[in-house]
């Protein structure tokens, strides 16, 4: 499948600031499940920065804005050619052993009811495939897709508690107790094409659990599956903010407003 | 330079000057105190000095009534009132702790020496200070420091800005004082000729050091036209606006030179000193002096605004 | 029994070779003369600025580190040995850090259990996949020394951070100097005044890859409040390089930049003296006011070297520190020339209960503690303390690790009685660039109270100027 996106986002400053720095994880790699044909992240006025892949793999990009600024655009379009993989991420070369992705961060720290989670779905577990399903399964059973529920901080205890959220809680709590069992996870930010039936965000995030003799395999506990071709994967890290596809700081004392539109669309070929 | 530590260099000095400053006030207050008859009793000139240095709110928070020793201890000592005495030393000094490696040990030793001098007093018993003691070691520490300044500093751009920070606080501070003098000291117009004027006159003189010098200059007895003419625009007077902005446009120019580019302050400055150059007495008393002096005090701020974009921020390219 | 301690004056009721010319001295001066050189001391170092403010404890922010006038002596032969060993384990360290960072082969190998790696708090996940120049992480490193004997040195920790004091070594030197150059020139003392100079060429050896002219160096500083403020600035000094806040740089482009009067000037290498999770808020902890924002991003694409390396921390751990001796032989093929102290592994349930069942004679310590703080030693502590302590250790065994008391040194100490022996540890800088070297001195810590054991300046200790004799 080609998969072609549009995202724009525009960070908008009530009092000019000094100026602006980013980085960005905006460009997807190419691996066994996808294949950049076309991709572009352009940033109004910015200034690129070196460029770099990082030790997880995944292509890392400043920008930096001299100010005065009020108004920062960053545009992000491309194809890219997916194929189902069954979220086995195959192809992709990173350095970073996966007993790194064990340690705690604040918004994946396991609390009891994390842990008890972990420990009843990966009981009887077949194998440390079966494991992992299993766990997905569990954290799509314990709490339902309720946008608004939530806000970008939210921990996953906290969204355990609440039974509710999106896909950012579904894929922190499904680390959380993986985490809790000893098994390596980390969060995945990337785009969805949207199915119609489910009212959903573009912008995506899920999960990968390392599987031994596989490798990384995603799992989107949100949309119960595994990433097929529907999906883009754009960065990995331990929790949302540290794979968060922008990040930046503004220096001045201005207060931020932002405006994300994102476009998925399956191209014929 | 890092922008930074020009920053500091140039709050030292301003810190400094401005203790001087206060020094100088405490003294007037003193001086005008000991007249016995002002028509609205023995306070009036304490209240006064609180409104002119800015401070008469937090000191009356603290304190209530203005009654000369706890005015001296808040001018003095008091570090809830951060134009006091003690406060400017110890920002002063803090500055030059954060840059001590631009600065030679005499310019240290002086701040230093002032700082730890300082603590002392503090610990001794204030009926053991006398006012008089505490405006003449104020006086001497800063004295001490622009002569190890001049004496020791390398000219280089931290000494301009060190002097940047003198000679801009000066032409705001005397600037200031004229205008406390005019505006808020004397009772009311009633007075303006009277004794008392001329005694409040005087007083000024002797507080700004310049008592023997102005009568050098310009004998006779003392009006305020003379005296305007003395700390505004004669270019021999020391701390004149007239010798500021001049001192303050050489080390700008300095700056230019050396960094091969020139600047809007280098500009605003020249354009400032043209005018005190073309203003006689008279001019000044034809616009009103106290809206000439709050016209020229804007006008540094604006030198200073301006110094701070261009070196002190580190945003100019 | 009383242990015996190792007096490095007077063996057998000899003085030892290095030390003679210091009997004489002493002999020559009388308690006034004594008493009135301590206060001239005094008023040079506060003179000069060198105050420390402790962590946590308040009172006076200019208050001075005791210094002690009686120097510590080593001969050139002590001196060699001990250089050799200093320079193999900064070696080791590097190698260590570039392959954990690198491919893991210690951890493939099984030498080290990858949990204490990869889940090391210290472990920089960001740095990953990056050689840094010249495939150095740790430039400055502190290795912390005890001696137990003529030849017995046992390395306490590693500081392959930013170790400091380094501002002690010299300025006690420069003082003992100035007050007493007769004994310079009796005793041909090695100079350490080398050090800004080796200092400031190593951090330009290791400048980036994209710095085409002569590479711009900073100290950067988490700013004037500081406690170690006084060394950031007067090595700043020394080495003629700016000292910098983060408010001072920004990222623009491919490179940072710091705001000068002249405008932005480029910088190349920053001596950092501040932790790695307050370096870039982008990266690390995004509240932080210290660092630069998109620091690390120009880091990893090779714009700017900091020093030392973000990550470095995972090889001074406490926890890791008993595999040193390990990584030498792994990486260098070398038998460990200094000798590392007998360690228990709290987290190891065996460990743990041999800790519990010995901790009156024991060295408790946190993994990750410094500064001597929440550490127990244990013959030197009341029934109450050591249960108190036990609790702490039950609570959470992996924070802790356990060594045997060892019988630091002795050497002669000015106190209020007269001359009297007080034990010391030994901290030398190594510095790790294009070359490896070493200042033929370090800073000499020692404990003021009788019979303590816990040198550290926030518990009392004092210093002394460390003496390396030619040959």
């Amino acid at each position: 499948m080609i998969l072609s996106v549009l995202h724009v986002t525009t960070y908008r400053y009530d009092t000019p600031v000094r100026g602006v720095v980013q980085s960005h994880r905006l460009t997807p790699s190419s691996f066994e499940g996808q294949k950049v044909l076309r991709w572009s992240v352009e940033v109004e006025g910015g200034l690129p920065g070196g460029g770099y892949r990082d030790g997880a793999g995944d292509w890392v990009q400043s920008h930096s804005v001299r100010g005065p600024v009020s108004e920062i655009t960053v545009r992000v379009s491309g194809d890219v050619e997916t194929r189902d993989m069954a979220g086995v991420l195959r192809g992709h070369r990173e350095h970073v052993p996966p007993e790194a992705y064990l340690r705690e961060t604040v918004a994946t720290a396991a609390d009891v009811a994390l842990r008890d989670l972990g420990q009843a779905a990966v009981t009887g577990a077949r194998d440390p495939l079966d494991a992992a399903h299993r766990l997905a399964a569990a954290v799509s059973e314990a709490v339902a897709y309720v946008p608004g529920a939530t806000h970008a901080h939210t921990t996953a205890a906290e969204a355990l508690a609440r039974a509710e959220g999106v896909c950012q809680d579904h894929a922190h709590i499904l680390i959380a107790a993986a985490r809790s069992q000893a098994i390596p996870a980390r969060y995945v930010s990337g785009y969805l094409l949207a199915a119609d039936a489910i009212p959903h965000e573009a912008a995506h995030a899920w999960a990968e659990l390392w599987v031994p003799g596989l490798g990384w395999v995603g799992f989107d506990p949100a949309n119960r599956c595994c990433p097929d071709e529907r999906f883009i994967r754009l960065g990995s890290g331990d929790d949302a903010r540290d794979a968060a596809p922008i990040k930046g700081i503004a220096r001045g004392p201005g207060s931020e407003s932002l405006d994300v539109t994102v476009a998925i669309q399956s191209v014929q070929q | 330079m890092l922008s930074r530590t020009a920053d500091n260099l140039y709050w030292i000095t301003r810190y400094m000057e401005r203790a001087e400053t206060m020094a100088r006030l405490l003294d007037v207050g003193a001086r005008m105190s000991l007249l016995p008859s002002t028509g609205e009793g023995y306070h009036s000139e304490w209240e006064s000095l609180l409104q002119a240095s800015g401070t008469a709110e937090g000191f009356a928070r603290k304190y209530g009534d203005p009654v000369q020793r706890n005015i001296e201890s808040y001018f003095f000592f008091d570090r809830d009132n951060p134009s006091s005495i003690a406060s400017c030393i110890g920002r002063a000094r803090e500055n030059a702790r954060i840059v001590r490696g631009a600065l030679t040990t005499q310019v240290w030793d002086a701040l230093n020496g002032a700082f730890q001098e300082m603590r002392a007093l503090e610990r001794r018993p204030r009926s053991e200070l006398d006012l008089s003691v505490l405006t003449d070691w104020t006086m001497r520490h800063s004295a001490q420091l622009r002569g190890a300044i001049d004496g020791t500093q390398l000219r280089k751009d931290g000494w301009d800005f060190l002097n940047l920070g003198y000679f801009l606080e000066r032409a705001d501070n005397t600037a200031r004082l004229l205008d406390v003098k005019y505006y808020v000291l004397l009772p009311g117009v009633e007075f303006v000729g009277s004794g008392l004027d001329n005694y409040q006159w005087t007083t000024l003189l002797r507080a700004m050091s310049a008592h023997r010098a102005f009568h050098w200059a310009y004998g006779g007895e003392v009006t305020a036209r003379k005296i305007a003419d003395f700390l505004i625009l004669n270019a021999a007077s020391p701390r004149s606006l007239r010798t500021s902005i001049e001192a303050t446009t050489v080390h700008l120019d300095r700056l230019a030179r050396g960094y091969g580019r020139t600047t809007a302050a280098q500009s605003k400055a020249r354009a400032v000193l043209a005018e005190l150059a073309e203003t006689r007495v008279s001019d000044i008393f034809d616009e009103g002096l106290h809206e000439f002096l709050t016209r020229f005090i804007r006008e540094v701020a604006t030198l200073g605004a301006l110094v701070h974009d261009v070196y002190l921020s580190g945003d100019q390219r | 029994m009383a242990p015996t301690y190792f007096n490095e004056m007077y063996q057998n009721g000899q003085v030892r070779p290095p030390y003679r010319h210091l009997e004489d001295w002493t002999a020559a001066m009388p308690a006034e003369l004594r008493s009135l050189k301590q206060a001239e001391a005094e008023a040079l170092f506060r003179r000069i600025g060198i105050t420390f403010a402790v962590y946590g404890e308040g009172g006076d922010p200019d208050r001075l580190i005791p210094f002690d006038m009686f120097p510590r002596v080593f001969t050139a032969s002590e001196w060699a040995r001990l250089e050799r060993g200093i320079k193999q384990r900064a070696r080791a360290l590097n190698a260590f850090l570039v392959d954990v960072y690198g491919r893991g082969e210690i951890v493939r190998a099984g030498r080290i259990p990858a949990r204490l790696v990869y889940q090391n708090e210290a472990y920089e996940r960001a740095v990953a996949g990056i050689v840094p120049p010249r495939g150095v992480y740790s430039h400055i490193v502190g290795i912390d020394l005890v001696r137990t004997g003529p030849d017995d040195f046992f390395v306490l920790e590693d500081n392959c951070r930013t170790p400091s004091g380094v501002s002690y070594m010299l300025e006690n030197r420069e003082i003992m100097m100035r007050m007493f150059p007769a004994l310079f020139r009796e005793s041909r003392i090695q100079p350490v005044d080398r050090y800004p100079e080796i200092l400031r060429r190593t951090l330009a050896s290791v400048a980036p890859t994209k710095c085409d002219s002569d590479p711009t160096v900073v100290i950067l500083t988490p700013g004037h409040f500081n406690s170690a403020y006084y060394e950031h600035s007067f090595l700043a000094d020394l080495m003629g390089v700016d000292l910098v806040e983060g408010q001072d740089l920004f990222v623009e482009g491919e490179f940072v930049w710091m705001r000068t009067t002249e405008g932005p000037k480029k910088v190349d290498v920053i001596y950092r003296r501040i932790d790695d999770a307050f370096i870039d808020p982008l990266c690390f902890r995004p509240d932080s006011m210290l660092g630069v924002p998109g620091l690390m991003d120009v880091y990893r694409s090779g714009g700017v070297s900091i020093c030392s390396a973000p990550g470095a921390g995972v090889a001074d751990d406490k926890a890791v520190y008993t595999f040193v001796p390990e990584m030498i032989r792994f990486y260098l093929g070398e038998t460990p020339i200094l000798q590392n102290v007998p360690t228990w592994q709290c987290s190891k349930p065996d460990e743990l209960t041999y800790v519990l069942e010995n901790l009156s004679e024991l060295v408790v310590k946190e993994v990750h503690g410094s500064g001597g703080y929440g550490m127990l030693v244990g013959p030197k502590s009341t029934k109450e303390q050591i249960a108190a302590f036990a609790e702490r250790v039950k609570a959470d065994p992996g924070n802790y690790i356990a060594q045997p008391t060892l019988a630091l040194s002795t050497v002669p100490t000015f106190v209020d009685q007269g001359i009297a022996p007080r034990h010391v540890d030994l901290r030398p800088y190594c510095l790790v660039g294009e070359r490896v070297e070493l200042v033929p001195g370090g800073l000499t810590r020692v404990a003021l109270k009788d019979g303590s054991l816990v040198v550290n300046s926030s518990q009392g200790g004092g210093v002394k100027d460390t003496w390396v004799l030619a040959e």
